[in-house]
């Protein structure tokens, strides 16, 4: 038996200058489609009359309303990885040892997520949140607004309302500080049982783990309310913390397989075998299925009982000649391609099947993003196009910098986990 | 001799041994009909050389006939039968069909799936089941070993091979 020293349990990811090679190139084209994005809108047209407010569009505010959807997207991959290296303690797992490493990685990413979210929020809060005019909240204001003032204290408590949105502002960083505090705490004691040994430390995981799962049930809804849905302020959906969780979630495991995927292309993690790729690909499967689930739940109930408030989502995206046809490319990417592609047993156990709908859930999900921020940011103004595209490309290769170059830093598997030899004989 | 009477049966205590057994057996040449034990054993169609279900085909086609009949019902029902109209909307409103239709085709793929299973292995309402060797419910692997298939393998040869491949008793069993 423990077939599984059999491997080099201490074999790291060597970050090689020609992987570096490819993310640097693909984040230079990103740059360049960016550039090319901003000239073009800056020189034709940018200045273009907007109706809301009276205020004039700017092409910045495309440019932010872009950095903001990969802040949010980008932040969720991050925390998804934790949460699923969490999930696996709290649910004593043993079939995924081999890959934990790789879920942890992702959570580099937040601390640099979260000063980009801050630094955006402070230069851009008026040109993507409408509750941030003050004049909203003044009653003798012509534009002065009931409903946004009804909602007033959940941005400004304490403060006078229109003034500094110090509740928003606590929360962001406070759920960014746990996050990052919880991810520290699992990373530390996971690295530390490669030196040391021993069940203890998978129990003080388990421990942690548990605690963070209860922190990011409340904190991935409040954060999805605050970042998201309150950019269409008037605008509300119950279950709107949870669809931005599914959105994450899936986007966030089709990351783990394919970087697991490419680990295995360049000839490390012997350990794993098509067995957890299986097992990755029926998350992928059924977490699609639930995020169309909730997206339908959602939608479904807004279409029947069309009551105009709540009617509104809908139909500033339906029937919108910009962002019409995206609801459609949206569902087809996140429903229908994973739903018929990875049915079968074959496809979730064959590498190719599964790169392909990884990397299109990956774009499908940005898309689920986009439709989310971009109609109430720029109305009529948005759209997908160079901008968009070289926004998604610069921050995809730095996420992927970040996460590689910190796995490379340390052991690909835990090697003392006590359950690595059943990680190593899993067999479905 | 006819087939699917006469068997030979090996009794095994445990699923590792009776991995390997299957795997030596097999390697003899000799035909396994079947193996029962008490719970699922790992790798054990594997060993057998099963080929994979055909129960998802089975699965997938009554899915697509939950699907047919829900659609169908609905839309006779709300556009043609008693056409009403509900919030607002046209008669025949694809999206408030989703649910019903959802439902319908787990339900038929459900129960189409373990009726066929029922009916395949043996365990439908008017099936006898055979029962090669009753320990196979508490805590033994048994082995059975058809007769008539491995007709050009001698009956000593086979019993050798099971007891040399760790089988704890091996028996014989006729069924009429």
């Amino acid at each position: 038996m423990a077939q599984a020293n059999n491997y080099n349990l201490d074999q790291r990811f060597d970050f090689t200058a020609s992987v570096k090679k490819v993310i640097f190139i693909l984040g230079g084209i990103g740059a360049l489609l960016l550039v090319i994005g901003i000239l073009s809108a800056a020189l034709s047209g940018g200045h273009g009359a907007g109706e809301e407010g009276g205020h004039a569009f700017h092409w910045t505010k495309r440019l932010f309303a872009n950095i903001w959807i990969n802040n949010v997207y980008f932040t969720g991959i991050a925390i998804i990885g934790v949460f699923f290296f969490a999930i696996q303690y709290a649910a004593q797992a043993g079939w995924s040892t081999a890959l934990l490493r790789i879920m942890i990685s992702f959570g580099y990413w937040l601390p640099i997520a979260a000063v980009l979210m801050l630094a955006t929020f402070f230069v851009a809060n008026h040109d993507l949140f409408h509750w941030t005019h003050s004049y909203v909240f003044d009653k003798a204001d012509p534009a002065y607004d009931r409903i946004i003032d009804g909602k007033g204290n959940f941005f400004y408590w304490p403060m006078e309302k229109g003034t500094f949105p110090i509740f928003y502002i606590v929360r962001m960083v406070v759920f960014f500080g746990f996050w990052v505090f919880f991810f520290n705490k699992l990373k530390s004691l996971s690295y530390e049982e490669d030196l040391q040994g021993g069940t203890s430390y998978w129990y003080t995981i388990r421990k942690w783990s548990a605690i963070f799962l209860v922190f990011f049930a409340v904190s991935s809804s409040i954060s999805a309310w605050d970042w998201v849905m309150s950019i269409d302020t008037h605008w509300f959906s119950t279950l709107f913390g949870w669809y931005v969780f599914a959105s994450w979630f899936v986007a966030g495991l089709s990351a783990i397989t394919l970087v697991t995927i490419f680990l295995k292309d360049q000839g490390y993690l012997e350990m794993v075998n098509q067995n957890h790729i299986h097992d990755l690909g029926k998350f992928v499967f059924a977490f699609s299925i639930f995020w169309t689930y909730i997206w339908f739940s959602q939608f479904l109930l807004i279409y029947y009982a069309n009551i105009p408030e709540e009617s509104v989502y809908f139909i500033e995206r339906l029937s919108s000649d910009v962002y019409g046809p995206y609801i459609f490319v949206n569902i087809v990417l996140n429903f229908v391609l994973p739903f018929l592609v990875l049915m079968t047993r074959d496809a979730k156990r064959h590498n190719i099947f599964l790169k392909l709908v990884c990397t299109l859930i990956i774009l499908g999900h940005w898309i689920d993003f986009f439709l989310m921020v971009q109609p109430g940011t720029l109305g009529h103004n948005g759209g997908v196009g160079l901008m968009e595209l070289g926004m998604l490309l610069v921050y995809g290769s730095a996420f992927a910098f970040v996460a590689l170059s910190n796995l490379s830093k340390h052991n690909l598997i835990a090697k003392n986990h006590p359950m690595l030899e059943e990680s190593y004989h899993h067999h479905i | 001799m006819e087939r699917d009477k006469h068997f030979i049966l090996g009794v095994f205590d445990d699923e590792d041994i009776l991995l390997n057994a299957v795997r030596e057996v097999r390697a003899t040449g000799i035909r396994i009909h079947e193996v029962f034990s008490p719970y699922p054993v790992h790798g054990l169609d594997e060993e057998l050389g099963y080929r994979r279900s055909r129960l998802p085909i089975a699965a997938f086609l009554f899915g697509l006939l939950g699907t047919t009949l829900a659609l169908t019902m609905q839309f006779y029902m709300m556009k043609f039968d008693w056409p009403m109209i509900i919030g607002g909307k046209d008669h025949a409103a694809f999206p408030d069909f989703i649910p019903v239709t959802f439902e319908l085709t787990v339900l038929l793929a459900a129960f189409g799936m373990v009726g066929v299973f029922m009916i395949s292995s043996n365990l439908k309402p008017w099936g006898q089941p055979r029962i090669f060797d009753l320990r196979s419910t508490d805590d033994k692997h048994i082995m059975a070993i058809d007769v008539a298939t491995n007709a050009s393998v001698d009956m000593e040869k086979i019993k050798d091979a099971l007891k040399s491949s760790g089988a704890t008793e091996v028996n014989s069993k006729s069924f009429d």
